[in-house]
Parts: C-alpha cells; structure tokens; sequence
C-alpha cells in the first residue's frame, strides 16, 4: 500500500514515522513547492516555438514536461529559475521575467 | 542503436520535479537523462552514495525518484547495489518475482563518493561483476559539504580546502583519471561523456551500459555552478568547451577496446574552458602564465595518450 505522506509534517510525533524511515511511494517530491525559490520565471513566447524540446531536456528541474511529442505548459509550482532552458533555446523563445 | 529524439522525450519522467538540488545544477541533469535510457515498462533499482544528490532528492518523506530507491552509507554505494542485485537474483531464482518484469540496477555517485570514499567498494563490486551501473556525476569537488577538494578536482581550482593566496595557486595535483582505472578492472563496458551534441552521446552510452551484461561504469561531467562559479544557464556552453579543449574527452571501452567517441576538428586552448569559470580567475592574473602551460601540458598528454590507445 502506497505511504501517505500528508501527516509526516514537521510536526509528525515519532510515532507516525514510517519503519525503518521507507516510503512505499514514488515521486513524493512532487508535494514540494520548490517554485517559491526564485524571484525569476521562464516566460514562454509560443508563437515562436518550434517544440524542438531541447528546453525539456536541458532542464534540472524537470519542469517542462512533455507529452506525445510536444512540450506542455512549464511547470512554475517547480522551476527554481536557473535559467538553462532561455540559453539552450535556438529560437529565443524563452525569457526569462522577473515576478 | 538507434535514436529517436522525440520518442526518447516523451516517455515518462522517472525523476520527478520537487527535488532541492541548487538550480541549475548539473547532477540532476544527468541523472534524468541517464534514466531516461531505460525503455519503457523496465523497471529501475536505483543506488546512491551520499552527496549532493542524496540528501536533496530522498529527503523524507519527499522522496524524487519513481523507481525503487536505497541509500546506505558514504562509502558502500557499490556493495549496497551488489546486495540488492544479488537479492533480486536469488528471489527470482526461486520463483518469487513475476518473470516478464525486468528490474534494472543503476547506482549515481559524486565525485566524491566514487573517486575517494566509495572506491573500494566500487572497485570490488566491478571485479565481482554484478550486473549493474555504476554512474558517477563528476564535478569535481565535494559541492554538498561546501566545495573541498575531491581527488576529481583539476590541478589549479580553487576549493575550501585548497584556498587561492599569495603562497597557494589552488590544489597543487592533477586530477584522478578514474575511467581509465575503472578500464583496467576488465569490465565488459565503461564510457566517459557529458552534456553534447543535445545528449545523444549521453543516451546512448546510458543505454549501453544499462543493457550491458555485467558491470558498467558511466562517467559524467557534471558541472556544478555553485563550485566552479560560472555563469548558471550557460551550463551547456561550459560543457562543450571541456570537450572541444579535450579536457574531458568523449570515449567508450568496450569489452577493453577503446574508441574515441568524438575528436574536435580544432583542439581549442584549454584558456577557453578555464576562463569562465569564477575557480581559475587567478590563473589569469598576471604572472600566472606558467600555470595555464602547465595545464595545457597535462591536457595535452592525457589526450595523446587517449588518441593511442584508441588506435
């Protein structure tokens, strides 16, 4: 059965920690705002992408997800902001925007 | 093999976002990538040592990875996978796993968990020859404690532990060549890239090495902004210069067989691939001039004596 993380708060008592400190789940790390860490966000100019996804692929983040072939909208609940994927993209189509 | 950008993109990601990696960071970039080999409905055990990668993707009960995850201790990432590997085969020996599932085992370690701590357990895990990879992100110093120097760690670069000063020009030794080390433990595959060519060179030695029979070893450069203090989106700028400067060069070894993955046209100066990073400033300074010879030369023996074995 899948852990539910949503009582391991920081004030999780001891007793509500999972055995051996397992978590019988994958990809919990989606929970976690880490988008609240930058004060710049990659902004998108779609006209004048080509979806060749080198943006996707470059991003540590994983942030800008793909489906089926084509780049779907950037995920900013989780972009820290670095910046890669406005230098990789061979179109200029990314700017990066202060929020 | 073959290679379809656009099928390779679309499937699913293994390494999910939320993770507390510095933006801009090399590792996760390779980690992705590397896992992004594995073909659809393989299933992954995923090993780590300690370092950066660990405590900020598994930190409890957030947890990054989709794939089945462990992590020991510093020093045992290899015999912690050679455990797992060996469970799996006994388990499956006596018929209590499915038997069209394939489970896959990949290990990521820094530098600084595969060069210096984890070596030996590396190394007895390579001669045993349990079917697994053994990934090592290399960039070059130990970023997750605050940038000491790793035997990774090029000769000149300015860490916490090697301070650049009036009596000291940064770490006085080169650099371990463990590829090569890892070559001579007679492994059926080991290989050496970083982030070229839009990852193909990546992926498809991550493929290699994932469905190679027996240990494989995949050494990543993995450049770290934090540590070598360059400007962070121009990762892949940083990445292309070490390889055209033949500072990190491309190459596989397959079944003890050398070949060259990639020979630039114009070997650029190794100034190029220093220049922009904040950790060699002071080679530039005026005076200075006998270092950058210096590295240039060890650039250079390292490349020729990469270009005869690959002959």
């Amino acid at each position: 059965m899948a852990t539910d993380i949503s009582k391991l708060t920081l004030t999780a008592r001891w007793q509500d920690l999972t055995t051996g400190m397992m978590i019988h789940a994958g990809g919990t790390s989606e929970e976690f705002n880490t988008g609240e860490w930058t004060s710049v966000k990659p902004h998108v100019k779609e006209e004048d992408c080509r979806q060749c996804l080198l943006c996707a692929q470059a991003c540590p983040d994983s942030a800008i997800p793909v489906n089926k072939n084509e780049r779907v909208k950037v995920d900013l609940k989780h972009c820290k902001g670095c910046g890669i994927c406005a230098k990789v993209c061979p179109f200029d189509a990314i700017e990066m925007e202060g929020l | 093999m073959s290679y379809n950008f656009k099928e390779i993109m679309s499937r699913p990601e293994r390494l999910a976002p939320g993770h507390r990696m510095c933006a801009g960071c090399g590792g996760t970039i390779a980690a992705r990538n590397v896992l992004r080999a594995l073909h659809e409905g393989d299933h992954a055990v995923i090993g780590n040592a300690t370092g950066c990668m660990e405590v900020s993707t598994f930190m409890y009960p957030y947890t990054a990875w989709k794939d089945s995850y462990i992590h020991n201790a510093f020093e045992n990432a290899g015999a912690t996978i050679s455990g797992v590997e060996g469970a799996y085969n006994a388990l499956k020996r006596k018929g209590k796993l499915k038997e069209d599932e394939t489970y896959k085992f990949i290990t990521f370690g820094g530098d600084g968990g595969t060069y210096d701590i984890g070596f030996q357990s590396l190394s007895g895990a390579v001669e045993r020859n349990h079917d697994f990879v053994y990934v090592c992100y290399d960039n070059g110093a130990y970023m997750n404690t605050g940038i000491q120097r790793s035997s990774a760690t090029p000769m000149y670069a300015d860490t916490t532990t090697t301070p650049v000063g009036s009596v000291s020009s940064g770490k006085p030794q080169n650099r371990k060549d463990l590829t090569n080390i890892l070559v001579e433990h007679d492994i059926p595959y080991a290989a050496q890239t970083t982030f070229v060519q839009n990852f193909k060179d990546l992926h498809i030695k991550a493929e290699k090495a994932i469905y190679t029979k027996g240990a494989a070893f995949l050494n990543i450069m993995a450049p770290c902004p934090r540590g070598w203090r360059y400007h962070t989106p121009d990762i892949m700028d940083i990445c292309n210069l070490a390889v055209e400067t033949c500072y990190w060069p491309l190459f596989e070894v397959v079944e003890g067989e050398y070949y060259l993955s990639y020979e630039p046209k114009k070997k650029l100066p190794i100034e190029d691939f220093l220049r922009p990073q904040g950790r060699f400033k002071h080679l530039f300074k005026k005076g200075n001039e006998h270092l950058l010879e210096e590295f240039q030369k060890e650039v250079d023996r390292r490349w020729e004596s990469l270009l005869k074995k690959c002959k």
